[in-house]
């Protein structure tokens, strides 16, 4: 399957589509009547020498529609799910049809009520988090009551109660959640017109959840709070958040269920003007796996969320081997700087750099023997451990000839901890990644682009490259084909080809897609959030329409 | 006989239905013809962290263009790019005003406001971090871009960007700036 990278950036790896109906609005005195729709259809063959598993269903389907109603300050919606048979990669217990998300929502200046299922975040997440990402099936919405109020200028004040959606069911725990967000420069009107901003926070979330452990007496009640700020100073940016957890043994947990206390700590800086931005950021998650759930597991029912803190890619083989966050224990940095090298109207450079990493912590496990409170390890000192998760060193440069030529030239060093992040005993990985993306503005009409890719490694499965040729006819019609081809394997019967072709319609919001071809079992992230995706060889229909 | 009145049956049954849906059709097209749409409520937060309600978005009766995108989304950037360097001239013609929604989650939002102060970009700009906004707008992949009339009224869409698409919605700004209708 392939992501077009020149019209849209799907937060899936099959949305490379989306689509325009103007429809009919009810009169101003009853209100609007919005949404949007999207289906992906596949139709698998199997495919032994790639690793495509035979589908018996042949056929399967994900789509769902959002259908908004507005009036005033009130809003109510609905989302109708349907997965007749979940696309190969999505988590099987997504079956059938439902409606898993509906609310109504009363909105004033400065009161909003909600009843039903929402969304919502506090302060950096690292307490709370419930979101969607369509694309990654990934939906932790929550259902139940939430208020939003605004009690005097500039002080926001946040309460909700609610269980958190699993699949198509609920979780069994109970979810209860306060945030306070004071605005100091809208609170104080001597402060209004003040260069420097500072706002303050502070949450706290807990979940209740019955003890049916036969062996540990387990809390029912596991609080987690957090204090953040975040401060403006003329092009200055300063953010920073520290979060707690209570002791809370659950099936996540690296060693067996211990009764360690959990902490997270993010702070981000970012200094920018005209031509230049630098910016860096650090986290550290220790013991911070949060869920609804004690006993769920992967991504399902997380309530916080420890952002992944590295660059965030879009080219294919940069994204082979993507770090998805360990809040069970990381140390994180990165820092990035972009500046405009060359100003002139026939020729224009600017160039960015970012070095991220993560590293484990630094602690020594306990001798179960010994240890009789269940703690399951020490930290030894706040800063990393030796062993190394991620390394990602990237250049980036990118060039504008005229107004016709565009090139994109980037170079990447990446060390992989394969076995941490993804699966015990694999070794770590260190690869190099080189990307030329030059594309050309037709007289006319139309852009042709080619994106050349290559990926250079002992490890795995040795090297990569591909190639793909992308031809925008007009602002309507797209057509693209690419081969990925692991060119280097060792074995050389496993050099492996993975072409594919696509072509899409455009207009307005709606979007048709259709293509065909092979597609390499991987893994797709958003957000340090990740899902395996298996081996497929089939053709591939999307739908997207909003309206 | 039996058979007769059943198909009767069906077909009297079958009949009231179309009335039905005849009668619903009728209503919806009544109803386009009187309304458009306008920016629904929800909490963003402007580059200094204040809290602002999207239904407040106005451009003093002028058009506004909507632009949902992110730090690592490249066509986003790119189409901000290519209408930055036509932006102050838009400006001057039309009186249009260009509002950028970054949909960037805890992960990259510090890079928006260093995205914007390096690019130079002089749009009003407001994080949508827990996207409220781009669900009320029913906003799935971007880019995706809204024209909005003096009125605040959405007049049109667009999802996705290749270049050279700026050329065409400057077309449809100049004819919202025009009062004419956009089809």
């Amino acid at each position: 399957m392939i992501k077009s990278s020149v019209f849209i950036c799907g937060l899936a790896y099959s949305s490379f589509s989306s689509a325009q109906i103007n429809l009919p609005n009810l009169p101003a005195n009853m209100g609007d009547v919005h949404g949007n729709f999207q289906a992906t259809a596949q139709y698998y063959l199997p495919d032994s020498t790639i690793g495509a598993p035979n589908v018996p269903e042949k056929m399967l389907m994900n789509g769902f529609a959002n259908i908004i109603y507005t009036k005033g300050k009130f809003t109510a919606g609905i989302r109708y799910e349907s997965y007749l048979g979940a696309l190969q990669g999505f988590d099987p217990r997504y079956q059938g049809n439902g409606i898993p998300y509906r609310f109504a929502t009363y909105k004033s200046d400065a009161l909003e009520v909600t009843v039903g299922n929402f969304y919502q975040q506090f302060g950096n997440g690292l307490v709370l988090r419930s979101y969607e990402e369509r694309g990654l099936g990934f939906d932790n919405a929550l259902d139940g009551i939430r208020l939003k109020y605004e009690i005097v200028n500039g002080l926001y004040l946040t309460g909700l109660v609610g269980k958190q959606r699993s699949f198509m069911t609920q979780g069994p725990g109970l979810v209860r959640g306060f945030d306070g967000e004071l605005q100091i420069n809208e609170a104080f009107k001597k402060l209004a017109d003040k260069k420097l901003r500072l706002t303050l926070g502070g949450s706290f979330v807990s979940r209740f959840q019955r003890d049916e452990d036969p062996a540990l007496v387990l809390p029912e009640n596991v609080g987690a709070s957090a204090g953040r700020f975040e401060l403006n100073y003329k092009d200055f940016r300063l953010n920073a958040e520290y979060a707690y957890k209570i002791n809370d043994p659950n099936s996540a947990n690296l060693i067996g269920k211990i009764y360690k206390p959990g902490d997270a700590q993010i702070i981000m800086a970012s200094y920018a003007k005209k031509g230049i931005a630098v910016s860096a950021s650090a986290s550290r998650a220790d013991n911070m796996n949060f869920r609804s759930d004690r006993e769920a597991s992967v991504n399902n029912l997380l309530l916080n969320y420890t952002p992944a803190l590295n660059k965030n890619h879009t080219y294919a083989l940069l994204t082979f081997y993507p770090y998805a966050s360990q809040p069970n224990g990381e140390f994180q940095y990165s820092g990035e700087v972009s500046a405009k090298l060359i100003k002139k109207p026939t020729w224009k450079m600017d160039i960015l750099i970012n070095y991220s990493g993560s590293n484990t912590l630094d602690t020594t496990l306990l001798n179960p023997y010994f240890d009789n409170t269940l703690q399951g390890y020490t930290i030894n000192s706040y800063g990393p451990g030796k062993e190394v998760l991620f390394r990602d060193f990237y250049v980036e440069l990118n060039q504008k000839f005229g107004k016709k030529i565009k090139l994109s030239l980037v170079y990447s060093y990446q060390v992989y901890n394969k076995s941490v992040i993804q699966k015990a005993g694999f070794p770590t990985i260190h690869s190099d990644i080189f990307v030329a993306d030059i594309s050309y503005r037709l007289k006319k009409e139309g852009t042709i682009k080619l994106e050349v890719q290559a990926l250079s490694t002992n490890d795995d499965h040795q090297d990569w490259g591909q190639v793909m040729v992308e031809y925008t006819v007009n602002s309507h019609w797209f057509v693209a084909a690419l081969d990925q081809y692991n060119f280097g394997n060792d074995k050389i019967k496993e050099r492996y080809h993975y072409p594919s072709a696509i072509v899409g319609y455009n207009k307005n919001s709606n979007r048709i897609t259709l293509s065909y071809g092979k597609q390499r079992a991987g893994i797709f992230c958003v957000g340090g959030i990740c899902r395996l995706v298996p081996a497929s060889n089939g053709v591939t229909l999307t739908v997207t329409s909003s309206f | 006989m039996k058979h007769t009145v059943f198909t009767n049956a069906l077909g009297k049954k079958t009949k009231m239905s179309k009335k039905l849906i005849f009668a619903t059709i009728g209503i919806l097209f009544s109803f386009s013809a009187i309304g458009q749409s306008t920016i629904p409520a929800a909490d963003v937060k402007a580059m200094d962290g204040k809290t602002v309600n999207t239904s407040k978005f106005s451009n003093d009766g002028k058009p506004m263009i909507i632009s949902f995108w992110a730090t690592w989304c490249k066509p986003c950037k790119k189409e901000l790019d290519a209408i930055a360097e036509v932006y102050a001239e838009w400006q001057k013609e039309t009186g249009v005003k260009l509002i950028a929604i970054s949909t960037d989650d805890s992960r990259s939002s510090a890079k928006v406001a260093t995205d914007v102060k390096s690019k130079g970009w002089e749009y009003e700009v407001f994080q949508d971090e827990n996207q409220d906004f781009k669900r009320a707008m029913n906003v799935g992949d971007i880019p995706h871009t809204f024209v909005l009339n003096g009125k605040g009224e959405i007049v049109w869409q667009h999802n996705g960007y290749a270049d050279g698409d700026e050329e065409h919605l400057i077309e449809i700004v100049r004819k919202v700036a025009k009062g004419e209708k956009i089809d």
